[in-house]
């Protein structure tokens, strides 16, 4: 974190980058916010450690606005979904300055507190360059600890690799943390009957309250105006008034970002009520690569999206039907 | 509304229908006094590629009971090349309705030309059936709806 | 006082649920919300904070005030009915029930809301104490003691019992319904009881956030706080969602929409979010066209707004929901910490 920090402040310095994108230390040992610095002074309450885990790509879309370079801290899941954007013209390359930075594994404070850690005064073992495999926690009803393993993301364990596949410049090492099939929830999904699939879904989406936090921090959701925001017609619902309601917007909002959805994970890992979202983008994911031949968004800025382009032999929709 | 046991039950159909072929061939059903069952409604759309996925889950949310989409076949689409997204668009939302547990047989997608009067009123008289078969759509309704 | 086995409680659930709708904290699908009380529902006593906060049981995010039905050329207008039937809400934590009285100010007043009201004449809270306070809470801040629950019935856990006190004529008439499963309590029960809410006292005086300052946030700071440049800078990581308002216990503002159901409309109102861009949106735009406007609004409207209509009353419970959901980890806590820090470094 220290390197990342001067390596920042030098930049800042030198005049290579007019801010810089990346976190500034909570309150609390597991609450760091993504955060702005413009000057040497402010990169004091800079830090870079496991509890970093949003996808600052979408804080891009708004700094490419801004006058002048940013620099962005940009961990390898990140570095897919600024491939995404700049394919689809909604981050500027030359507005951007990326440090590709090392990681393994980022942490969720969901999976922390599941284990019956509360009251936290401090967290030992989140660094980054740390490689201590517990987390050492201090909290007001004792000393306790949980393996760095169990404490990280769901999406951690299904990581899509260690490279970084855009940046300019590389920091830190990273660390294999994918020790599980990235479909395989998917797939234990598919082999239930209709009715189960259904009541699954259907207690999972009931817990929906339309914060709308998975589409906001969604990189791929990075239309100006959201249909589902819209006053002029009836989609712009600011509650689930009826069951159909969640299953409207999840459905709509997975497929508008079909094909474009890196899999990054920011959905489940906002979502208040704990709602396994990825499930939806995966479904599509896994579905699009069988019919249409594998394909990870944001691994380059040029190639065609399998949304907007077709072969003459594409297989017809009844396939989903003689499937069974 | 009470409970109808399926020798009665008359399903909502909505038929989205391109503007060059499978309307015309619904036309052409007609006009050769083909039969299909009223309960298709049909709504003409300028492409089977107009039809994005919000259209089909809107029919099943006011009521419909099943949804079909016909468009011009592949190769032949008016404007080149709008049926062959609107096929892996359509395939995905299936297999997505599918994983939610919606019935996959109140979803389809058939290529009906002007010319095929005859197929349009067979595929509709199956899709019929099929819907009647699995009864009413409840797993994707507004219940909001339903007074 | 009285007194119920632990073990027991779920026949305690069974009695209240025979003669009246039960609303208590169960989990479903991994989360703990409040819900109503059935025979296979997993009821979750044991979590601090459910998700959502219990205002919902008042006020849900979602209800039809009325439905319009055209029938050929007729044109019915049917309003929604009021509550009519008793209820019970169990096991809210005493901050949540000081957010109901913050939407009392709101509701209640004059002209009072009449779907609200019905919902709190016929419900009874009973109020669980809390035992073992998190890092988030800062109900202290806000006048709350966590360790005695002021509602219509006040309960504790203390040793294998959970101990059961009536505090209004409400929870008086629960109590006597209940009659038959409560036992008096013992003064040894109650004395064990009061080193057990010492021991919570002590660590709520522990907790980081408990000590947290509201000097200058009063009805009076509105210029001065509304025209901070602060807020230019705390607002940046704000991702525009609503989760902060949505599980917040006393975020009260709600919109009111038409629901076509194809042969008429149905008018619901349902919770809205001062973070969402159409947020009070209205033929000529909207008021606050920047989601720097919108971030100022929910904190001014909570620490400097509301005390000033409502004779210094915050809006915050300090429940510490916002603190532990917020996907960009901001908090009303980090505001109010940005202001003192400010405020020291000009002083």
């Amino acid at each position: 974190m220290q390197e990342l920090r001067e390596r920042a402040a030098a930049l800042l310095a030198d005049g290579t980058v007019d801010r810089v994108l990346g976190w500034r230390a909570g309150d609390m040992p597991w609450n760091p916010e993504p955060a702005y610095f413009e000057t040497q002074e402010s990169l004091r309450d800079f830090v870079y450690d496991g509890f970093c885990g949003a996808n600052l790509s979408k804080y891009m879309i708004e700094a490419s606005k801004l006058d002048g370079k940013t620099l962005v801290c940009l961990k390898p899941c990140d570095t897919y979904s600024f491939n995404q954007l700049l394919k689809e013209h909604r981050v500027d390359r030359d507005k951007a300055y990326i440090i590709g930075v090392g990681c393994r594994g980022k942490l969720d404070m969901e999976k922390i507190r599941a284990h019956g850690i509360k009251g936290i005064r401090t967290i030992r073992g989140a660094g980054i360059e740390e490689d201590e495999k517990t987390l050492s926690i201090d909290t007001i009803y004792g000393q306790k600890s949980i393996s760095y393993e169990d404490a990280m993301l769901s999406r951690c364990h299904v990581c899509k690799g260690k490279e970084h596949r855009i940046f300019d410049e590389q920091l830190g090492t990273s660390k294999e943390t994918q020790d599980a099939d990235r479909f395989a929830e998917v797939e234990r999904i598919e082999a239930m009957s209709p009715e189960e699939r259904f009541a699954f879904f259907q207690k999972e989406l009931s817990k929906c309250i339309r914060c709308n936090a998975c589409r906001n921090v969604c990189p791929a959701c990075s239309c100006r105006k959201c249909v589902f925001d819209s006053t002029k017609f009836d989609s712009a619902q600011k509650a689930n008034s009826d069951s159909f309601e969640e299953k409207m917007f999840h459905i709509i909002r997975a497929f508008h970002v079909a094909g474009r959805c890196t899999d990054c994970g920011e959905c489940s890992r906002v979502c208040p009520q704990g709602i396994p979202l990825h499930l939806f983008n995966r479904k599509f994911i896994k579905d699009i690569d069988v019919f249409y031949g594998e394909y990870q968004a944001g691994a380059d800025a040029e190639s065609k999206g399998p949304l907007t382009s077709y072969t003459i032999e594409d297989v017809e929709p009844g396939i989903v039907g003689e499937r069974g | 509304m009470s409970i109808e046991t399926n020798e009665t039950f008359r399903p909502k159909i909505v038929a989205f229908c391109c503007n060059w072929c499978s309307y015309a061939g619904a036309d052409l059903a007609g006009s050769s006094r083909l039969s299909y069952p009223a309960d298709v409604k049909i709504i003409r759309v300028p492409c089977s590629c107009r039809v994005n996925p919000m259209f089909i889950l809107r029919a099943f949310e006011k009521g419909a009971d099943g949804v079909i989409l016909c468009g011009c076949h592949p190769g032949d689409c008016h404007y080149s090349t709008g049926n062959y997204y609107a096929r892996r668009r359509m395939t995905l939302l299936f297999s997505m309705l599918d994983y939610l547990g919606v019935e996959n047989g109140r979803t389809r997608v058939e290529w009906v030309s002007a010319a095929e009067g005859v197929k349009f009123s067979q595929t509709m008289n199956e899709f019929v059936e099929k819907v009647r078969s699995l009864g009413r759509n409840v797993r994707l309704e507004d219940l909001r709806c339903r007074n | 006082m009285y007194k119920i086995a632990r073990e027991n409680l779920s026949a305690l659930f069974r009695a209240i649920a025979a003669e009246q709708e039960l609303y208590l904290p169960v989990r479903t699908a991994g989360q703990v919300n409040y819900g109503i009380w059935t025979e296979d529902a997993e009821v979750d006593l044991d979590t601090l904070k459910s998700v959502k906060s219990p205002k919902d049981v008042f006020f849900p995010q979602s209800e039809t005030l009325y439905t319009c039905v055209k029938e050929g050329r007729r044109l019915t207008v049917e309003p929604e009915a009021l509550k009519e039937q008793r209820f019970v809400v169990f096991g809210m934590k005493p901050c949540d029930v000081q957010g109901v009285r913050v939407l009392d100010q709101v509701f209640l007043a004059e002209p009072a809301d009449s779907f609200y009201a019905a919902r709190r004449e016929h419900g009874t809270v009973v109020s669980l104490a809390c035992r073992e306070p998190e890092e988030s809470c800062f109900c202290k801040v806000f006048g709350v003691d966590c360790t005695e629950p002021s509602a219509d019935v006040a309960v504790w856990f203390a040793g294998d019992d959970l101990l059961w006190k009536a505090q209004t004529e409400k929870g008086e008439q629960l109590t006597v319904m209940l009659g038959g499963l409560l036992e008096e309590a013992s003064g040894q029960e109650q004395s064990l009881l009061e080193e057990e809410k010492e021991k919570t006292r002590r660590i709520v005086g522990e907790l980081p956030y408990m000590e947290l300052s509201l000097d200058g946030w009063d009805g009076n700071a509105v210029e001065e706080r509304f025209g901070s440049s602060l807020w230019e800078e705390l607002y940046r990581p704000c991702l525009a969602c609503g989760t902060c308002t949505f599980v917040c216990p006393t975020c009260q503002c709600y919109d009111i929409r038409d629901y076509d159901t194809g042969n008429g409309v149905k008018r619901f109102r349902c919770w809205d979010s001062c973070m969402y861009s159409d947020f009070t949106m209205m033929a000529h735009g909207n008021n606050r066209t920047s989601q720097m406007q919108r971030f100022r609004q929910r904190f001014m409207h909570k620490l400097v707004y509301f005390p000033a209509n409502n004779d210094g009353m915050y809006s915050c419970v300090g429940c510490g929901r916002c603190v532990e959901k917020c996907p960009s980890a901001l908090n009303i806590v980090k505001v109010v910490k940005a202001f003192e820090k400010e405020g020291g470094a000009e002083a």
